[in-house]
């Protein structure tokens, strides 16, 4: 029982992954019909933000203690972040510890602009031309995108820790009432959970709750008869797309600390994210959510010892053996709707 | 010639005559001269040439004709040079029974794959060939390397070792890939002054080869079968009505293009006798699509133009470094200049995937025929204009020599 659980905590993280990678793409497609291959980037490029933070953060300027000296006698060079000259060191230190969490503010203007650019500047155009353009157009912003990130911040993976409050593992055995020890799970993994939980729900309640978010599920059902209502949509189609790009871009934020971020993880994750999109139902922002979730979870169960020794290299092959299978006997995916795609 | 039209035929012996003198042409600068680095007559990247342009006319085939965008076709390319590769470790080093055996073995692939992927269209064929690739390249990669079932030898890749078998492997035979005795790395190089050129066996047998693929390609491109699926890519739907069963048209098609995969694959083992699961991964697939949409897709040579094109600049701009840049503007003021490297030096040595990136978007977005495309639109307009010249390399920077 509690290894069947903790299976299922362990797929959690990637899961919320995936399905906060899915909802962004699910999203652009639900709204603009777009096939946006750059998705996988906009969830590098998010992590990247917290990188950059980081980097921000730490910039410091060096003073001369006379009072101290080094190795050789001469008096010791200090390093002190200007956070923490500005704050003082107990804040600063602080601040510079959840540079992480920070990002988040960081990140949500920089992502909204970055797909909005992104729809206004390339994706805008690709509206009348066929699906094969799109994904090519995209695919190869993608690849730019990378080789830039790539620019900057070189090819290795750079360390984002998580916060010390926040790292560290917690026996959730004992509290539930299993044997001490018998799970053992990462607080940032929780943490992430937590998060892609929160943002998931955001969205939701966004597009169910509020006029602008039912006129865009107006639109998404039927956008002729919403523009002839005098409806300005593809103006909010617009502000989806930052919404998409920036659920993405938090999801790769919050991701630094479980992975190390380098400049081709979108790519990694986005392959997954299509199976995803697709086993959940294209166009279906619950089904995009609920395969997440569960391509994750199934991962996980596939990479146990007893799974692999019964089926070598299952948990390599698991979600494309389930895309297979789902997409051959329910071809509109778990939770997709009629027409969506369908010449 | 050969049941072609007069246009296809010329369009034959051209590109016949350019594969047979490329050492020729892809070495005009003189050996040792500044301009030596952009000289590509060397055996190892001509067969790259010539083999990404089988794989390239291959897809062609499927994505051109029936506008079926595969993203998984590197799986066959695999798939063709493992089976090459255990050609040689079970039989011997003659390439004949390799490549055939890897497209066999990369046919038998494809119509697996294909029937299979075949029954969706659209976005969800792309993923479909996309999740299938990579499946195969995870299990290349890990499942089928464990000690007992060594089909792939994982991460080091598959390699011919000393205590193989080799049942036909004659005493005197070379111990290298080879064409009943004529090993493919032989090299003749001819020195014509400051010249030289060098002319590889693998390489005239990789563009013999090629050349034999690139007519097939015409006849089928010609072919009632091909206007088939030309149908079928501007509109199945109304096909599908008038009674005809599509279904058929396509698979043969998507088979016929994995059996291009495989011979490239096969001849890549051939030149190299080397296979790793990486040539199987979908960012390999990404870049023929890449040489196909670059060249111009449903065009007859434009795949073997983009692939050329994509593999020359590829190993070109990676080898060109700041000092070099530095030397080409030395004529200009020291300021000025180290602006100048500056602002090129992201898109040079490594950033060449960046400067390929962006090469793409620009054909996808402004010139969806690809180079071909673009090669029309300018003769047309010097037709049109004869005095008008074209002011598009008005704006390049000539190097200084």
């Amino acid at each position: 029982m509690d290894a069947i659980l903790l299976q299922i905590l362990n797929g959690l993280d990637k899961g919320s992954a995936y399905a906060l990678i899915a909802l962004g793409l699910t999203l652009i497609f639900g709204t603009l019909g777009v096939v946006n291959f750059a998705h996988g980037a906009l969830f590098m490029i998010g992590a990247f933000c917290a990188v950059t933070l980081q980097k921000l953060m730490n910039l410091s300027f060096e003073t001369i203690d006379e009072s101290q000296t080094d190795f050789l006698g001469n008096p010791l060079k200090v390093e002190t972040p200007y956070v923490e000259a500005w704050f003082g060191p107990e804040t600063g230190a602080t601040i510079i510890d959840w540079s992480v969490p920070l990002a988040i503010l960081f990140a949500i203007p920089i992502m909204l602009a970055v797909g909005y650019v992104m729809e206004r500047g390339l994706i805008k155009h690709f509206y009348k031309r066929p699906h094969a353009d799109q994904i090519l157009v995209t695919f190869g912003l993608a690849i730019v995108l990378q080789e830039i990130v790539k620019y900057f911040f070189g090819a290795n993976p750079i360390q984002t820790p998580a916060p010390d409050a926040l790292s560290g593992s917690i026996d959730l055995g004992t509290m539930i009432g299993f044997d001490p020890n018998a799970i053992i799970y990462p607080i940032w993994r929780l943490v992430y959970f937590g998060f892609a939980v929160a943002i998931i729900g955001a969205v939701f309640s966004f597009l169910q709750f509020t006029t602008f978010g039912m006129v865009v599920r107006a639109g998404m059902a039927d956008r002729e008869t919403v523009g002839l209502l005098g409806i300005n949509i593809d103006r909010r189609f617009t502000i989806m797309f930052g919404i998409a790009a920036a659920v993405a871009g938090l999801a790769g934020v919050m991701y630094g600390p479980l992975n190390p971020p380098n400049y081709h993880m979108g790519m990694d994750f986005l392959v997954l994210s299509f199976v995803v999109v697709v086993v959940g139902g294209m166009g279906s922002l619950p089904g995009a959510v609920l395969a997440g979730f569960l391509l994750g979870i199934l991962e996980s169960f596939a990479s146990t010892t007893w799974a692999t020794t019964t089926i070598p290299g299952i948990n390599q092959i698991i979600i494309y053996l389930v895309a297979i299978i789902v997409l051959l006997t329910r071809p509109r995916g778990l939770m997709g709707r009629k027409g969506v795609m369908e010449e | 010639m050969f049941g072609l039209n007069k246009k296809d035929t010329s369009l034959l012996i051209i590109v016949g005559l350019l594969t047979l003198l490329a050492p020729f042409i892809l070495n005009p600068f003189p050996e040792g001269s500044a301009m030596a680095q952009f000289n590509a007559g060397y055996p190892d990247l001509m067969q790259r040439f010539v083999i990404f342009g089988i794989f390239a006319i291959g897809f062609n085939i499927l994505f051109g004709l029936t506008g079926y965008l595969s993203f998984g076709h590197a799986a066959f390319l695999g798939v063709g040079s493992y089976s090459a590769v255990w050609m040689f470790k079970l039989l011997s080093y003659n390439i004949i029974p390799a490549i055939a055996l890897s497209v066999v073995v990369a046919g038998v692939f494809s119509l697996l794959i294909g029937y299979v992927s075949l029954r969706r269209s659209g976005i969800y064929f792309s993923i479909l060939t996309l999740a299938f690739a990579q499946m195969s390249f995870a299990l290349a990669y890990s499942v089928l390397s464990n000690p007992k079932f060594n089909l792939t030898n994982g991460e080091t890749g598959l390699q011919v070792y000393a205590d193989d078998p080799q049942i036909l492997q004659g005493a005197n035979s070379p111990d290298l890939p080879h064409l009943f005795g004529l090993p493919m790395r032989a090299t003749y190089t001819m020195d014509v002054g400051a010249w030289s050129f060098d002319f590889n066996a693998g390489y005239y047998f990789c563009a013999i080869v090629m050349m034999v693929v690139f007519y097939l390609s015409i006849r089928i491109f010609r072919s009632p079968f091909g206007m088939m699926l030309r149908a079928v890519k501007s509109n199945q739907q109304r096909m599908n009505y008038t009674g005809l069963n599509s279904k058929p048209y396509t698979l043969a098609a998507f088979v016929i293009s994995g059996m291009y995969a495989g011979l490239a694959g096969g001849l890549m083992a051939a030149m190299d006798p080397l296979a790793g699961a990486e040539r199987m991964q979908w960012t390999a697939s990404g870049e023929v699509v890449l040489m196909t949409i670059l060249g111009g897709t449903g065009t007859l040579i434009g795949p073997v133009l983009g692939a050329g094109f994509i593999k020359y600049f590829e190993n070109i701009f990676s080898k060109i470094n700041d000092s070099v840049l530095h030397s080409w503007f030395a004529f200009l003021p020291d300021g000025l200049e180290d602006a100048v490297v500056f602002v090129i030096h992201p898109f040079i040595g490594k950033g060449w995937h960046l400067t390929l990136g962006i090469l793409f978007m620009l054909v996808v977005i402004y010139l969806p025929g690809g180079l071909v495309e673009g090669g029309q639109r300018l003769l047309n307009r010097i037709k049109r204009k004869k005095p008008k010249t074209d002011d598009a390399t008005s704006g390049k920077t000539e190097p200084a020599e």
